[in-house]
């Protein structure tokens, strides 16, 4: 779009805003990954390859996966009762869930703690006796996980299912298909690409998760790990272990791409 | 990037009004399938969130108000609680003016490497914390090319918060703009109003809503912070936010110093749900 400014405060309001960007994004980043490319090929494999790297990983891997299948199943759920039904106490149901997003990360952890503790949690003191471990173990962190990324599926599906409205679904009710066609023939080519973007923000949340993840998981090393590999990343830089920036670099790569893909099916979604 | 889940952008113009709006005429009452559905979820949520949240604030009042006021208090909550507000409203009031400039030269400007800039505005939101914590330490702290050390300053803090909370303004804002005609800007300045005048009396009252919230966002995610400030910040005392001093009392056991700041943190993230809840209510009837 042409602007009405002239040039010199154009270039003037473009100079500070990059300048920003770059002061606080582009630079710090430049910095990490030319660091990792000058440390070379043969640290990067070291240092990602490694017993505990590769524990880390896998601990990611499942925990985010884990979390990410969880929130998808309750995310399509919510969003299609909250659009399609109306029930006592929906508004308050649909505020509650938006809770986690703006909840510091160590008052979750801490909430999880106080309830699944092994040893004075709410319900975690039975739990342990009975032999289930959930804090400092992985069931935990994936609940920690979890609750984090919540309302990030929901919040995309339910603008696409109203915007959508309620005729073609109405319609198959009436001529007598059954819940699960509908979803399979109506709603769910509807809200693919809501889906598909709300999952893609799961993921890269999941993979992320830092702070609940560190208070419920206890940030084991060695035998019985649960250090996932943001932990990981804390781990190497306050022990000033190397290694830390190859790790991150995976991460960063992981984020980028995340970036990349969202910006991939958002043009998509809104021309559906 | 996440921002989208949560607000939809609060324009005064935005899109003509839904057909089915929650509660609306068309939705249908419960049957077996979905009450079953309903029941597992509400559950769920009780589980997952409600009663451990509810958890937190039991054993913050577990020792009476006096109790909950003591822990508050005591040399490092207090001290904890008074960097991370002022630093929260500092960072807050920052990133609401550049937020908004950022976006308006990313609408109204048109420059090589634009697409490159809609990149990084959102990687605060998708790196990992403790990665953005890392990579704000590689340029400013002790081994910075550039001789910068913020190393355990609480300037530090302020620019971990500046960076996790860069596209909060940008991204509310960004949409409205996009929506907002020109027309009116034109005819502003061909009535000779100035270029201040005609942002302050014509984009600003439209935009406010939107800055408002993105504000609101950014205030939350500021205050209750904790892997981008962790590194950064040194461990020292003195850059020690609320987030770090309940991690640490964690650490020690003391659940219930950690519950009295948790509580507060968790009260402001209500409060700004709250507020985002009603200005979009607002938006959404004067649309």
């Amino acid at each position: 779009m042409a602007s009405r400014l002239a040039a010199a405060p154009r270039l003037g309001l473009r100079a500070v805003a990059l300048g920003y960007v770059a002061l606080l994004v582009l630079l710090p980043l430049a910095v990490v990954v030319w660091r990792t490319v000058r440390q070379g090929g043969s640290a990067f494999w070291a240092a990602i390859s490694s017993a505990q790297a590769e524990q880390a990983f896998r601990l990611t891997a499942i925990v985010a996966g884990s979390a990410v299948v969880l929130n998808t199943i309750f995310g399509v759920a919510v969003a299609i009762l909250l659009t399609r039904y109306s029930f006592p106490g929906k508004r308050v149901f649909s505020v509650l869930i938006d809770i986690p997003i703006s909840i510091s990360p160590i008052v979750v952890g801490l909430a999880l703690v106080l309830v699944y503790g092994p040893y004075d949690g709410w319900f975690g003191a039975s739990l342990h006796s009975a032999g289930i471990d959930i804090i400092y173990a992985v069931p935990g962190m994936v609940l920690a996980t979890t609750f984090v990324s919540l309302p990030l599926v929901v919040r995309e599906i339910v603008p696409v299912i109203e915007d959508e409205g309620f005729e073609q679904e109405q319609a198959a009710r009436v001529l007598g298909a059954g819940a699960a066609q509908r979803f399979r023939r109506i709603t769910l080519p509807t809200i693919k690409y809501a889906l598909a973007y709300g999952v893609v923000l799961s993921i890269a949340r999941s993979i992320g998760e830092f702070g609940a993840v560190k208070v419920v998981s206890g940030d084991i090393s060695g035998s019985g790990q649960t250090q996932t590999a943001t932990l990981l990343v804390d781990a190497r830089v306050e022990q000033l272990e190397p290694g830390a920036y190859q790790v991150s670099l995976v991460l960063i790569a992981v984020a980028v791409v995340a970036i990349v893909v969202v910006s991939m099916i958002r043009p998509k979604e809104e021309r559906a | 990037m996440t921002l989208s889940a949560v607000v939809a952008p609060a324009t005064s113009d935005g899109p003509a009004p839904r057909r089915g709006t929650i509660g609306g005429s068309s939705s249908a009452r419960l049957g077996a399938a979905s009450g079953i559905t309903l029941g597992t979820a509400v559950l769920w949520l009780s589980l997952l969130v409600l009663l451990p949240l509810a958890a937190v604030i039991a054993k913050s009042t577990a020792g009476g108000w006096t109790g909950f006021w003591h822990a508050l208090t005591a040399p490092g909550a207090a001290q904890a609680l008074r960097l991370t507000i002022l630093s929260a409203l500092a960072v807050t009031a920052i990133n609401a003016v550049m937020g908004t400039l950022i976006a308006w030269v990313l609408v109204r400007d048109d420059f090589p490497g634009r697409r490159l800039v809609e990149v990084l505005i959102d990687i605060p939101f998708a790196l990992p914390t403790i990665v953005a914590g890392l990579v704000l330490l590689a340029l400013y702290g002790p081994t910075s090319p550039i001789g910068v050390n913020l190393l355990g300053t609480q300037r530090a803090v302020a620019f971990a918060l500046l960076f996790v909370t860069l596209p909060f303004v940008v991204r509310t804002v960004q949409p409205v703009l996009i929506a907002l005609d020109t027309e009116a800007e034109q005819a502003a300045a061909s009535l000779g109003a100035g270029r201040l005048a005609t942002f302050r009396r014509v984009v600003l009252p439209v935009i406010l809503p939107a800055v408002v919230s993105g504000a609101a966002l950014a205030f939350a995610r500021a205050m209750g912070e904790y892997g981008s400030v962790l590194l950064i910040s040194g461990g020292v005392n003195h850059a020690r936010v609320s987030s770090m001093y309940a991690f640490q009392q964690i650490q020690n056991a003391d659940y219930a110093g950690a519950s009295a700041t948790a509580t507060v943190l968790l009260v402001v993230s209500l409060l700004v749900i709250v507020t985002l809840d009603v200005i979009q209510r607002r938006a959404a009837r004067r649309g």
